[in-house]
């Protein structure tokens, strides 16, 4: 058997926007799609609407269409490229869903096309829960007791029969949107009455709850030969009742016998062929009762998930990649292992070592938000670790997570009660529940105790208590002998611990180890724990006797990437790594990668010629340095490319003898430290917004009062806008400094003039030392004060002049140069009055860079690394890297548009989380419309992020008083395009006041009317309401307009809560109106 | 914890940490790379006069249990792992692997770097090791020691793993055949498997003869899997010899398949490092499926792949191949019911894909019926 020779042309869906629950490991699987489906000579047509990704590169298909992934679109799509297949288990649930949708439109009939992979009917049995527990009980399998219901009447009903406490599932929703556990009816109301609006089926599934068993999943592969393996077992160490996207995972399953490991992989394969997948990945999850080991199975996924990606990551099998051979006809035993070269894909990966996989929280983007876990997946990122022991993984993979509140301390208790707190508090799981678990048992909980408060398996629990007692061994005094550090390292220690363990700093514990030559070899993740010769060299550290790192003569460069996503971090980053180590490969360095999430294209064991699967922290990295030194020639590390990660790590680096390729610490400190920067502002002539800095509250209001308000209020040195504030008055600002900071005269606040209704402006550029070159200026869409990463932006700026282009390129070329940067540099201006102000400068690169690069077809992360190992702009020039001549020009009009996650988040009391945006970055992702017209660009980047602008119908407007006379000019246009206008009554009569008609509405607050009239609220339950714009007054939860975003935003009604947006909302409606957005892959846009 | 040694023949050494029973022990190195199942391992014994490295980090997670026992007792004579668990977590378990290893008397090593040991037996080959578990002696008389010891090639271990006497494990529900199955060192699960299909399976010594299995009056012999050099089975392999003649169908595993290989008049020889695993693909070649399979050996058939062979017994093939390193993994005869397998369709440990092979010997045995002049 071999590849199917009618498939010539095969569609490949995307994701779309990184969301909670879906992120960039589709840019991982369908970047291997790509890659095999060309290295096969098949012709690749892209559809993904998100431009950060690797896959959307020009280079990666022959037509790359960044359009909003609908049924109706694709079908545009379909009509003009005509492929042979369409390729849907790579994308994710956004893929899926549009999959089913256009085999419901009837398209893929229409045109002859077929579905690889999965077909529709296998796909319905996946999902479809009723079909799927009909195959469960075939094939001998057990399934949680459950009732579909399709109205809140059924779910009532259901649960008289189950008895609380239940579990509420949406079907055809992704990461457990809408799902939910419910101990009383009213959270259960709560929960499925969402869950039914969630669901495209209205449909929830109400289920007996097996909460606190033990979780498992299982990662399958089958062929079209029918050969099934198991490529990875993963175990949940937070039992059942947490998503499993949220919880503490470990690879392989470590507390199962082979007998009843046996039994799942059974029921897995059983299951794959019951379902009919017919080639490629599924995941299936299981439950088991760990007091008689009853196994329930939970569900399966009949598509590559975010499991599959850290499965391939944490078997070096690379799930997507082969997926997608079996899709075109391979089956497993025709297909090589890379790792190994000689032996077939037709095995089951074994592991010598463990991996743990630890979810990265936002909560504190979202204070509202209740912080407890639940099945719905609040998690926005990842890191995965390895190592040889659990211990050793785990610490890892905590301090991979870039937080102090996941590393593990050892402090004697701060109460006498403490231990009983913790023990209570471990009982919910929350963010930092494992940390509790490990500090209940530092202050003498027992292992049983430990397991009552949270079931978690009293293996892992032993674990960290031989953490703590290595722990108590670092802490004994006197001399710190070999034998307890050895012991400390191997238990997965960081010397940062050891260090505040013994009260001795970090440089100390580094200096006593590299004494007594203490120092990690790094293993290869190989596939076979050693049984075959690895080719590829993934590695990771660990204290043990023997190193696999081969020697090199090529000079390497080392890259560091961005750790896990998080909001203001993610793929952007990731995109540029990636650029940096494909450029130089290109240019014969050999590149070595260090990051440690699992996530991304960067840890791809093929994207660099060495990966190292490690945390970012100095510790790690240095001893990464140390050992490629040993292995041959080391030109530096790159630091500027995986944004904030590893730029703070530049100056330790640096510090310790490290060569830091591009711009140097002393230049990043110049650009991120504020009074330096202001000097170089200053001498170079530019203005920035006043500002000061105030290490106490009276400071605070002293500065505020001398620059006038309205200010912006923030913590120095945070990313993504964290902690920021924009304050109207004294009251404001004492409160958010009293709530938000504890403010010293070492931890500073920042209190900036605001510039009210300035237009933002954010520029990305190169600079060699000589030459600048300007890779774009992006105007923001929102005014200022609206987070950059947040805002919609529109690359070639729409409202600014040749001659303020001219400045801003002036003012961009002063601050690298007087920065010193060499390679990329980030700035945010803003225009106000005609008066060119500097916000801001990042000497790194952005978040914007691959938004620009798509959009101007200049690929700026590769250039910014060539010119970090010495290039000149010139050069890059000459061999065609950037244009021959000039500033990089946009190719139509392109619009970025963020994508928030407010549907995701609940507050305490079950209601949601407000959905406004302001200076804190709240998005997870971003999509990208291009275009001729601005109106269209537009509609296209709100279709592709919140779903379609309405053409016709009924628009609901309420103003805040600031907002209103912006106001005016698109609802004249909404009225004009003939939508009916609803308002609140000041907004209203308002707008009739300027010749604007609208009929007067109820607000939330007033109640139903004497007649019934529905309150505002009331319509958008009830479906009236088609658009809502919703400006907020100020900061702070106003009940109305907080009722009015939480229930458009709950009915997934598009929201618009600026004036800004709402101007060119009405120009993408003015778009639709005018007839069908044309498609065009990014490959014509180049051309033109 | 006092320290302990592994040290290996060619005098490359191992420090660890004592675990398990103390003392010193010797045998063959080999390494096993099943993630679950190390209870299993223990028990085989295929694994007796064998060194097991153990390539997972944890063990002992389960702790053990009476179920999961393959045999009678702990037949590898020395353990090596990295992590062995302090804490036993499973509803089944009814011990702690450490003080099970020690009631049998095997002496363990902990905290040595597996995958160093693993990758110098890949690259050099199995080979004779010890283990020196809290004893004051000098490296060069340990290796000394170890350099006294027999090697595997050559040994016959048979006498020491088979059961004395006959026992008889009866049918699950209606008996449909009756099997002599023959102990090299059988496993538990093989004779269960068979049950489960109606076998009534007599388990009988490894010196068993001719006669003796007329006497039951079989449907079918089974050869089991065990430990040793092939080469060395002579007397057995005449008895297989005698029972292609009287064309009674033959199935055999692993040591058996061996068995029935030089039976066929075939050479076998040793491999590098064997394979030993519960992940390894396997290709039947008739259907063209791989099956995912459980393997312990460390000898193999050399038989013609690419053609059919022919035999005294008649004409037959190579049914089986391995998908890793094309090692010959199974054998049958085209006209008479004999056929062979080199690894565990019992698995126990390992992946159930092979289960298949027990109904094929219900269908062999159907297709070829016990001659009437047996009786």
């Amino acid at each position: 058997m071999a590849r199917d020779e009618s498939i010539k042309s095969v569609l490949v869906i995307g994701s779309g926007p990184i969301v909670i629950g879906q992120a960039c490991e589709f840019d991982y699987s369908g970047t291997q799609a790509c890659r095999v489906l060309r290295a096969e000579g098949i012709r690749v047509i892209l559809v993904n609407s998100n431009p950060a990704t690797i896959m959307t590169d020009p280079e990666f298909a022959d037509a790359t269409y960044i359009e909003p992934i609908t049924p109706e679109f694709i079908e545009r799509i379909i009509d003009k490229e005509r492929p042979d297949a369409v390729l849907a288990t790579l994308g994710g649930q956004t893929a899926l869903n549009a999959a089913i949708g256009l085999y419901q439109a009837g398209t893929l009939q229409k045109y002859g096309v077929k579905l690889i992979g999965a077909d529709v009917d296998a796909i319905e049995r996946g999902e479809n829960r009723e079909l799927f527990r009909a195959i469960v009980e075939k094939v001998g399998g057990e399934s949680a007791r459950s009732i579909i219901c399709h109205t809140i009447d059924d779910v009532l009903s259901a649960v008289a029969q189950l008895n609380y406490p239940v579990v509420i599932r949406p079907s055809f929703t992704m990461g457990g949107l809408g799902s939910g556990i419910a101990f009383d009816e009213e959270t259960l109301r709560q929960i499925a009455g969402a869950g039914l609006r969630h669901s495209p089926t209205s449909e929830v599934l109400i289920e007996e709850s097996i909460i606190g068993w033990k979780e498992y999943e299982l990662e399958v592969m089958r062929d079209k030969a029918d050969n099934v393996v198991i490529v990875c077992s993963i175990e949940n160490i937070d039992p059942m009742g947490v998503h499993t996207g949220d919880s503490i995972t470990v690879a392989p399953a470590l507390t199962l016998t082979d007998v009843e490991f046996q039994k799942l992989r059974d029921l897995s394969i059983s299951i794959i062929r019951e379902v009919g997948v017919d080639t490629g990945g599924c995941n299936i999850q299981f439950a088991v009762n760990p007091d008689n080991g009853r196994i329930i199975v939970i569900e399966m996924n009949p598509r590559v998930s975010r499991s599959s990606a850290l499965a391939s990551k944490a078997t070096g099998f690379p799930i997507a990649k082969i997926a997608t051979k079996l899709a075109i006809g391979y089956t497993l035993d025709e297909i090589k292992n890379d790792i190994t070269q000689v032996t077939p894909a037709s095995f089951e990966p074994t592991l010598d070592y463990i991996v743990v996989k630890a979810p990265r929280f936002a909560f504190e983007k979202f204070q509202d938000a209740d912080p407890r876990l639940t099945t719905t997946m609040k998690s926005v990122g990842e890191a995965m670790a390895i190592g040889r022991s659990f211990p050793e993984a785990l610490m890892k993979a905590l301090r991979s997570l870039e937080r102090k509140e996941a590393i593990f301390v050892f402090n004697p208790a701060k109460s006498e009660n403490e231990k009983t707190a913790l023990l209570e508090a471990s009982k919910t799981p929350t963010e930092y529940r494992l940390q509790q678990v490990q500090r209940s048992l530092w202050l003498g909980a027992t292992i049983d105790e430990a397991f009552n408060a949270t079931k978690i398996d009293r293996w892992f629990l032993r674990q960290i208590d031989l953490i703590n007692e290595c722990a108590r061994h670092l802490a004994t005094p006197g001399e710190l002998s070999l034998e307890i550090l050895a012991e400390g390292k191997k238990m997965g220690f960081s010397d940062a611990q050891i260090a505040s363990i013994r009260s001795i700093s970090e440089e100390d514990v580094r200096r006593a180890r590299y004494q007594f030559n203490l120092r990690p070899v790094y293993k290869t993740v190989d596939t076979c724990a050693a049984e075959f010769e690895a080719f590829t060299p993934y590695h990771y550290s660990t204290y043990e006797e023997e190193t696999e790192v081969r020697s090199r003569t090529k000079p390497a460069v080392i890259i560091l990437g961005s750790g896990p996503n998080r909001i203001g971090q993610g793929i952007e980053f990731d995109y540029s790594c990636v650029h940096a180590s494909f450029t130089l490969r290109a240019a014969e360095y050999e590149t070595v990668m260090i990051n440690c999430n699992p996530e991304t294209v960067s840890t791809d064991y093929d994207t660099s010629d060495r990966l190292y699967f490690e945390p970012l922290t100095l510790e790690d990295v240095l001893e990464v340095v140390h050992a490629e030194m040993q292995a041959g020639p080391v030109l530096g590390v790159i630091t500027q490319l995986g944004g904030q990660t590893p730029l703070g790590l530049a100056a330790g680096l640096k510090a310790a003898g490290v060569t830091i390729l591009g711009t140097s610490p002393d230049a990043i400190n110049l650009a991120e430290e504020r009074g330096a920067f202001g000097d170089v502002l200053k001498s170079q002539g530019l203005t920035a917004p006043e500002f000061g800095m105030a290490s106490s509250q009276m400071e605070a209001l002293d500065i505020a009062h001398r620059i006038g308000y309205p200010v912006l209020v923030r913590p120095s040195f945070v990313l993504g806008g964290r902690g920021m504030e924009i304050v109207y008055d004294d009251e404001a600002l004492s409160g958010f400094i009293s709530r938000a900071t504890d403010i010293t005269p070492d931890h500073p606040v920042l209190v900036d003039r605001f510039l009210d209704s300035a237009i933002e402006l954010d520029v990305d550029a190169l600079f060699d030392g000589n030459e600048l070159f300007l890779g774009g200026i992006m105007e923001h869409i929102e005014e200022a004060g609206i987070h950059s990463g947040d805002s919609a932006c529109v690359l070639p700026a729409m409202t600014i002049s040749e001659s303020q282009r001219e400045n801003i390129r002036e003012a961009t070329l002063k601050i690298a140069r007087g920065v010193g940067v060499s390679g990329l540099i980030n700035i945010q201006f803003a225009m106000a009055d005609h008066t060119l102000y500097v916000l801001e400068a990042n000497p790194r690169a952005s978040r914007t860079v691959p938004f620009v690069s798509k959009a101007t077809g200049v690929p700026l992360a590769k250039a910014a690394a060539r010119i970090s190992l010495g290039s000149s702009i010139q050069q890059l020039r000459d061999e065609g890297v950037l244009p021959s001549q000039g500033d990089a020009v946009a190719k139509g009009i392109s619009v970025k548009e963020a994508v928030l996650p407010w549907n995701r988040f609940r507050r305490a009391d079950g209601r949601g989380v407000d959905a406004v945006l302001g200076p804190e970055m709240r998005s997870t992702g971003e999509v990208m419309g291009i275009a001729s017209t601005f109106g269209e660009s537009y509609a296209k980047s709100q279709i592709s992020s919140f779903g379609p602008l309405p053409r016709t119908g009924t628009v609901f407007i309420s103003l805040a008083d600031k907002d209103k006379k912006q106001g005016i000019a698109p609802a004249q246009g909404l009225s004009q395009l003939g939508f009916r206008l609803l308002a609140t009554e000041g907004t209203s009569s308002f707008l009739a006041e300027h010749g604007v008609a609208t009929t007067v509405v109820r607000k939330n607050s007033q109640g139903t009317g004497p007649l019934g009239e529905k309150t505002i609220v009331e319509m958008l339950n009830a479906g009236d309401i088609d658009l809502v714009i919703n400006t907020p007054v100020g900061r702070g939860t106003r009940a109305d307009g907080w009722a009015i975003r939480t229930a458009a935003v709950q009915r997934s009604i598009p929201i618009i809560t600026t004036t800004a947006g709402f101007s060119a909302a009405v120009e993408g409606i003015k778009a639709l109106q005018a007839g069908d957005l044309v498609v065009a892959p990014i490959q014509d846009w180049l051309k033109r | 914890m006092s320290k302990a040694f592994l040290v290996l023949d060619d005098g490359r050494i191992f420090e660890g940490s004592s675990w398990a029973a103390t003392g010193k022990t010797f045998g063959e190195a080999v390494f096993q790379t099943g993630m679950t199942g190390y209870q299993e391992t223990l028990t085989d014994p295929s694994y007796h006069k064998q060194i097991v490295v153990m390539t997972a980090p944890h063990i002992g997670n389960t702790g053990v249990n009476s179920f999961d026992n393959e045999s009678r007792k702990y037949w590898v004579a020395g353990f090596v792992v990295r992590n062995p668990s302090t804490i036993t977590s499973n509803w089944r378990s009814e011990n702690d692997l450490e003080a099970e290893l020690i009631n049998q008397g095997i002496v363990g090593i902990q905290g040595v770097d597996t995958r160093a040991i693993t990758r110098h037996l890949r690259d050099r080959g199995a080979m004779r090791v010890g283990i020196f578990s809290g004893l004051e002696l000098s490296r060069e008389e340990m290796v000394i020691e170890v350099r006294k010891q027999e090697g595997m090639a050559g040994a016959y271990l048979s006498d020491d793993v088979s059961t004395s006497n006959t026992y008889v494990v009866p049918a699950i529900g209606e008996k449909k055949f009756t099997v002599a199955a023959i102990d090299l060192g059988i496993k538990g699960a093989t004779p269960r498997a068979m049950a489960e299909r109606g076998i009534e399976v007599h388990v009988m010594p490894y010196n068993t003869k001719f006669a003796d299995i007329e006497k039951i009056h079989p449907d079918g012999v089974f050869l089991s899997n065990g430990p040793g050099d092939p080469s060395t089975m002579t007397s057995i392999v005449e008895l297989v010899r005698d029972v292609l003649t009287a064309e009674i169908p033959i199935f055999g595993i692993c040591f058996g398949h061996q068995i029935l290989g030089r039976a066929l008049g075939f050479e076998t020889y040793k491999l590098q490092f064997g394979h030993r695993g519960i992940n390894q693909p396997v290709l039947d070649r008739k259907t063209g499926k791989v099956e995912i399979t459980a393997h312990n050996h460390g000898f193999a058939v050399k038989a013609p792949i690419d053609a059919p062979f022919s035999t005294v017994f008649g004409p037959g093939q190579v049914t089986h191949v391995s998908l890793n390193d094309g090692v010959v993994e199974g054998l049958q005869l085209s006209e008479r019911g004999a056929f062979s397998v080199q690894y565990h369709p019992e698995a126990a440990a390992g992946p159930h894909d092979a289960a298949y092979l027990f109904d094929r010997f219900i269908e062999v045995m159907t297709r070829y019926p016990r001659k009437v002049e047996v009786n």
